[in-house]
């Protein structure tokens, strides 16, 4: 997929004085677990939630292993409206709202009008609803087609449909950038709130674990064909052979922080730094991750030296393992920080994968521990990282850097810090 | 004579819009806006797609927008199937 309503900052972007983003409220539905707690846990242990795809029958496909949300009951997140007319990740997302926007103590209602918007990022729209009416369509008539597929496949539906239920009228959106879309949905929360805004819920979600969705992905290119859930994804181990694709995400309340204060809110940390960049075309020059980090170092004011956790992109792939090990070693010195990737747990998640990394980051600032990379990782002699695996690492950590690269060149940065 | 009845349009709006959204369509509320009953137009658009392929009916879209309350949607449609009756 390709950006349709992208946002790429730049850094030295005018800030308004005294404006600064703090993360209140969080919400997750991942592989792993559904709510905070449960997913932070599972991390924390290093529990893989990849599986063999239950979703539907991937017999005969050559990937065959997913992230999955398990359990996840529909009609004990979703209003029964709502069902008729709402994709999978339409509903992971508003789980995952409501439990935000309940981790902040923020009731919308209780703000003035356009106060609060939604920037979410999404990359595969509602795969699944959209497969099945064009079997609808296909196999009958068209007659046979709801009329909510006129909206319930589109990447905007998430925005939309948490901010009728909530009443989020300000300034909304959605950000299309595969992998980077998280962070940089972020970063454009984070403008909207130097334009007055009081608050933005934000993050990103992805899911297309049905035939069709799954046909793209493999597509797309990437995915590993090991059977072995140990084994399929090992970012940055000699024997990486790709990643596997999951589904979920993560949403969080931005606020202004003063507002935040105002109301005693309280704050899990901050957004310090945003950066995205786009590589140039293949061959035609170095990819650009490493700028984005700068860039975003830079719009934090904070140097190498205070960043003491880096969540890696951790694609799986050995050229682009050893381009984003190379760029972390550039910036820090080999070995220089300590790095993880717990999406190795749970797969790539699209657009979900970074707001997860962020939320992720947020937790390890809030307990002090960077949650670990798969336990099967070993870290090949080429890629000069200080990995995190198998177990969690008590640490002090004052800043986290959290890396994404989407798929079709989207870099993106973000730099946050503890509240602590 | 084929027609729609109210028990049927109640069923259908159920599925197209949820089952524990809006009031009871029944009797009392066949003069109700179906926008105070809890149904949007897109609601309206999903169960008409329903009726119009379970009957083999087009419905004139004029006349659907201004069919508002659960009786003029049903005079609609039952007239619409009583005019091909008679043709």
């Amino acid at each position: 997929m390709t950006a349709v309503t992208t946002a790429h900052s730049a850094p030295a972007e005018r800030r308004a004085p005294g404006v600064r983003a703090a993360v209140t409220g969080l919400g997750v539905v991942a592989p792993g677990g559904i709510g905070v707690r449960s997913w932070w846990e599972t991390t924390l242990r290093g529990e893989l939630a990849i599986a063999p795809v239950t979703r539907f029958d991937a017999t005969g496909y050559p990937a065959t292993l997913a992230g999955e949300v398990a359990d996840f009951v529909d009609e004990d997140h979703v209003p029964a409206k709502l069902l008729p007319q709402t994709d999978r990740v339409t509903r992971l997302s508003l789980a995952a709202a409501a439990e935000a926007l309940g981790d902040a103590c923020l009731d919308p209602q209780s703000l003035p009008d356009y106060a609060m918007g939604v920037v979410t990022a999404n990359s595969t729209g509602g795969f699944e609803f959209g497969q099945r009416e064009l079997q609808a369509l296909w196999s009958k008539d068209r007659r046979h087609v709801s009329a909510y597929q006129s909206f319930a496949w589109f990447y905007a539906a998430n925005s939309g449909q948490i901010s009728i239920r909530h009443g989020l009228r300000g300034p909304s959106g959605v950000v299309v950038s595969e992998q980077a879309g998280g962070l940089d949905a972020v970063a454009q929360a984070r403008r909207r709130l130097r334009t007055g805004v009081h608050a933005v819920l934000t993050g990103g979600f992805d899911s297309a674990l049905c035939p069709w969705g799954w046909t793209a992905q493999l597509a797309a290119g990437g995915m590993s064909t090991r059977g072995d859930a140990e084994r399929a994804y090992l970012p940055f181990d000699a024997d990486a052979s790709g990643h596997v694709a999951g589904e979920g995400g993560a949403l969080l309340v931005l606020e202004n922080a003063d507002a935040a204060r105002a109301r005693g809110a309280a704050v899990l940390g901050t957004v310090e730094g945003c950066a995205a960049t786009f590589d140039p075309a293949p061959g035609a020059g170095a990819p650009r991750l490493l700028a984005a980090a700068r860039l975003a170092l830079a719009d934090a004011q904070v140097d190498p030296a205070d960043v003491d956790v880096v969540f890696a992109d951790a694609a799986g792939e050995r050229d682009a393992d050893r381009a984003e090990a190379a760029a972390l070693a550039e910036l820090f010195g080999p070995y220089g920080v300590a790095v993880t990737a717990p999406k190795s747990l749970t797969g790539r998640l699209g657009s979900g994968g970074s707001a997860l990394d962020l939320a992720a980051a947020l937790c390890a600032l809030r307990d002090q521990v960077i949650p670990p990379t798969a336990g099967a990782v070993r870290v090949a002699d080429d890629c000069p990282v200080d990995l995190v695996t198998g177990a969690p690492r008590p640490a002090r950590l004052r800043h986290a850097l959290v890396l994404a690269r989407g798929r079709g060149g989207f870099n993106a940065a973000t730099v946050v810090r503890g509240a602590r | 004579m084929e027609r729609l009845e109210l028990s049927e349009l109640a069923l259908l709006l159920r599925e197209a819009a949820g089952e524990d959204e809006g009031a009871v369509l029944d009797e009392d509320t066949l003069d109700t806006l179906f926008l105070d009953l809890g149904y949007d137009s897109l609601a309206l658009l999903q169960v008409t797609g329903v009726v119009e392929r379970d009957h083999d009916l087009m419905l004139d879209e004029e006349a659907l927008a201004e069919a508002q309350t659960p009786r003029q949607y049903l005079d609609l449609v039952n007239g619409a199937l009583a005019a091909r009756a008679a043709a």
